[in-house]
């Protein structure tokens, strides 16, 4: 183990305090009312996302979901645009038109973070075939949820995968819960990666919390897709600290002493005591922490000082050209 | 120059395509073993690679094409029957036509659906669709309705190298239709440029797709009666070219669209509204519209045929408008 800034290691550490206190600072000024929409929170899913997305490269895809800041961030994407993107702002990661459900940076592989639950599931196995066919020797790595699994979609997009040996990963991640629903009344079978069995996709259960072994399961995967042995299914039991969304004024779901028993588990403190175990100066991971904290106050710098998308900018990106402005909108 | 069919049509808009830039390829059931007649000779052109058997599995080969578009390839989709595209409505309306908007242009989508519009010939309601107008409600969507062998080869041609996503509309009962079709591998029609099929001057008629012929068959009869029909055919819905029908609107002072969808909300509703507000001035009398009636369509052949546009019910209607000196009740 060594300590110098480009340690792996230490990169997980940091990817993975970047969401955390990402998402915290969001979830305070989101009870502010300075961030508008429904935030659904990462929090405690942190080493599922690091570890996924440790083990692709820049290049390889990516799809997401509504549960959408981690990805991107743990894809490497810069915090100035995302979190600009939750205030609504023109400097945002989606032009202020995507927000907290669609924090996507194209420019770190991620192609979408879709709110219609299990829809990117199709789509990553789409684009899958596109890396098969161009063979440039990409992935493209698919999350979700437990629920996310009862839909058609999920079904669908699994199996053209797997008849056409696309080189794709499909990441459940298994956090207990569809909003009320456990996992336990919605999935007839214990475990999520069994429904893999029905297309002949070999899978992987490991454990969330441990970002070291979601990236050691995700890295056999990527590694089958890239040699031509087709998809993977990954399933990370983890868990969400928050309730489905965050600042609702009411709690959807009283989870009890459960939380805390997870938060047992958080995966960032089961790290950092792993890598002071294994040598790691504490200052050095204080110190991380420090310029995470110094990056995501930045980025909300940035955001606050960025402008508002003007009203003519909702017409732009709806085709490659822009749309006419309505004369009531010109006025 | 040769005579093609509708059907030829597609096909030689394909090849040429597929055959122009490697990046285009195509997927659907049953698409190798050639169902309709429209990938006749790919496998052999092209192999299985870019020639794909899909499952059944719309929702599934449909968001795949999406997120193969998103990746750089140029997918078209045989969707078969316009029908089946209901099994992928999730695929189509949230993801193919949201995705670049709510990313902020940062994905791009250039596919193409094909769909057929299956109707008229006894195969009960969940096989007679005409369902471009519910399409044309998202924004996102481009789409086209060509109604003659010229126009469909030379607009999916268009479409196929457009960087938007197109859903094209291929009306059945104008497969066997035939055009002398230009030999230029670069023939193009752009999306959003109508087509006035016949010149007139007492009353135009907006028709869309299977409706183009119908109106071309009912202004012969009403040339005979002294009328003189003037035909529109707008041929892409989206993008609309407002401007050719509103000139020939302010040209002839009536209006009547033709439309095979069903009436409310339909395509033909949207254009009469648009003539409603711009070109009210010009109007002599109120825009009428012919559409397939709002039931179900039946299996049953002596009920079925009545409920769709006929050129009679365009005559009829053009009849009343002429030759009206007060109100005309649609
Ligand atoms: C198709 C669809 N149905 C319902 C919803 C409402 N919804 C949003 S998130 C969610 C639960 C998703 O659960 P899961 O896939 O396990 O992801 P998690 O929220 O636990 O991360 C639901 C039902 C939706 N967004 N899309």
């Amino acid at each position: 183990m060594t300590d110098g800034q480009n340690d792996r290691s230490l990169e997980k550490y940091r990817r993975m305090q970047r969401i955390r206190q990402f998402e915290d600072l969001a979830e305070a000024i989101h009870a502010q009312g300075e961030i508008p929409g429904a935030l659904h929170t990462y929090a405690g899913q942190e080493a599922s996302g690091v570890g996924a997305c440790m083990a692709l490269n820049t290049e390889d895809y990516m799809v997401g979901t509504h549960r959408s800041h981690g990805h991107p961030i743990a894809k490497g994407a810069k915090l100035r645009p995302l979190m600009a993107e939750l205030l609504g702002k023109a400097t945002g990661i989606c032009k202020g038109k995507g927000g907290s459900m669609h924090l996507s940076d194209f420019s770190v592989g991620s192609l979408g973070e879709t709110s219609i639950v299990g829809s990117g599931v199709p789509v990553a196995a789409g684009a899958a075939l596109g890396s098969k066919m161009q063979g440039n020797g990409r992935v493209a790595l698919c999350f979700f949820g437990d629920g996310a699994t009862n839909e058609g979609a999920f079904h669908e997009g699994l199996n053209i995968a797997a008849i056409w040996k696309l080189p794709a990963i499909f990441v459940c991640e298994n956090n207990g819960y569809a909003v009320s629903t456990p996992a336990s009344v919605a999935v007839p079978v214990k475990d999520i990666a069994e429904r893999a069995k029905a297309y002949g996709m070999p899978s992987i259960i490991v454990d969330g919390q441990d970002v070291d072994a979601v990236e050691a399961a995700v890295a056999e995967a990527v590694e089958r897709a890239r040699t031509g042995g087709g998809p993977t299914f990954v399933e990370t039991k983890t868990y969400r600290y928050a309730d489905h969304a965050v600042n609702m004024g009411r709690i959807l779901l009283d989870r009890g002493a459960e939380v805390d028993e997870w938060r047992e588990r958080d995966p960032l403190k089961l790290y950092r005591a792993k890598l002071i175990a294994a040598g790691t100066a504490a200052d050095l991971l204080d110190r991380i922490e420090k310029e995470v904290a110094d990056e995501v106050a930045d980025a909300l710098q940035f955001a606050r000082d960025s402008a508002y998308p003007t009203q003519e900018e909702a017409f732009d990106d709806v085709f490659v050209d822009r749309l006419p402005i309505p004369d009531f909108i010109k006025a | 120059m040769a005579k093609v069919t509708f059907l030829e049509a597609i096909r030689q808009a394909q090849m040429e395509e597929m055959t122009r830039d490697e990046r285009v390829f195509i997927m659907g059931e049953d698409i190798i073993c050639n169902v309709f007649g429209t990938t006749t000779g790919f496998v052999d052109a092209f192999g299985t690679e870019r020639v794909r058997d899909t499952p059944i599995s719309e929702n599934g080969f449909i968001g795949a094409a999406a997120g193969a578009s998103m990746v750089g390839m140029r997918p078209i989709v045989d969707a078969t029957i316009s029908s089946f595209l209901y099994p992928a409505m999730d695929q189509i309306m949230s993801i193919i036509a949201k995705s670049r908007y709510i990313y902020g242009g940062q994905a791009r989508l250039p596919l193409v659906i094909r769909s057929c519009l299956f109707y008229g010939n006894s195969n009960a309601a969940q096989h007679s669709d005409r369902n471009y107008s519910m399409f044309m409600n998202v924004p996102g969507l481009k789409i086209m309705v060509p109604s003659t062998a010229y126009d469909m080869k030379g607009m999916l041609k268009a479409a196929v190298r457009d960087d938007d996503p197109v859903l094209c509309f291929e009306d059945s009962t104008c497969w066997t239709s035939k055009s002398d079709m230009p030999d230029d591998p670069d023939f193009l029609i752009p999306l959003g440029k109508g087509d006035i099929k016949r010149e007139g001057t007492d009353l135009s008629i907006i028709a869309i797709g299977g409706g183009v012929p119908l109106a071309l068959k009912a202004a012969a009869t009403l040339a005979k009666e002294g009328i003189s029909a003037e035909v529109v055919d707008p041929r892409s819905l989206v993008p609309l070219d407002k401007e050719i029908i509103l000139r020939s609107v302010r040209k002839t002072g009536r209006a009547i669209t033709v439309d095979p969808a069903h009436q409310s909300c339909s395509a033909g509703s949207e254009i009469a509204a648009l003539i409603a507000e711009h070109a009210f001035d010009s109007l002599r009398g109120p825009v009428l519209r012919i559409a397939t009636a709002e039931t179900h369509v039946p299996f049953s052949p002596p009920i079925e045929k009545a409920l769709y546009p006929s050129a009679e019910r365009i005559i009829a209607a053009a009849r009343r408008l002429v030759g009206a000196r007060e109100a005309v009740d649609a």
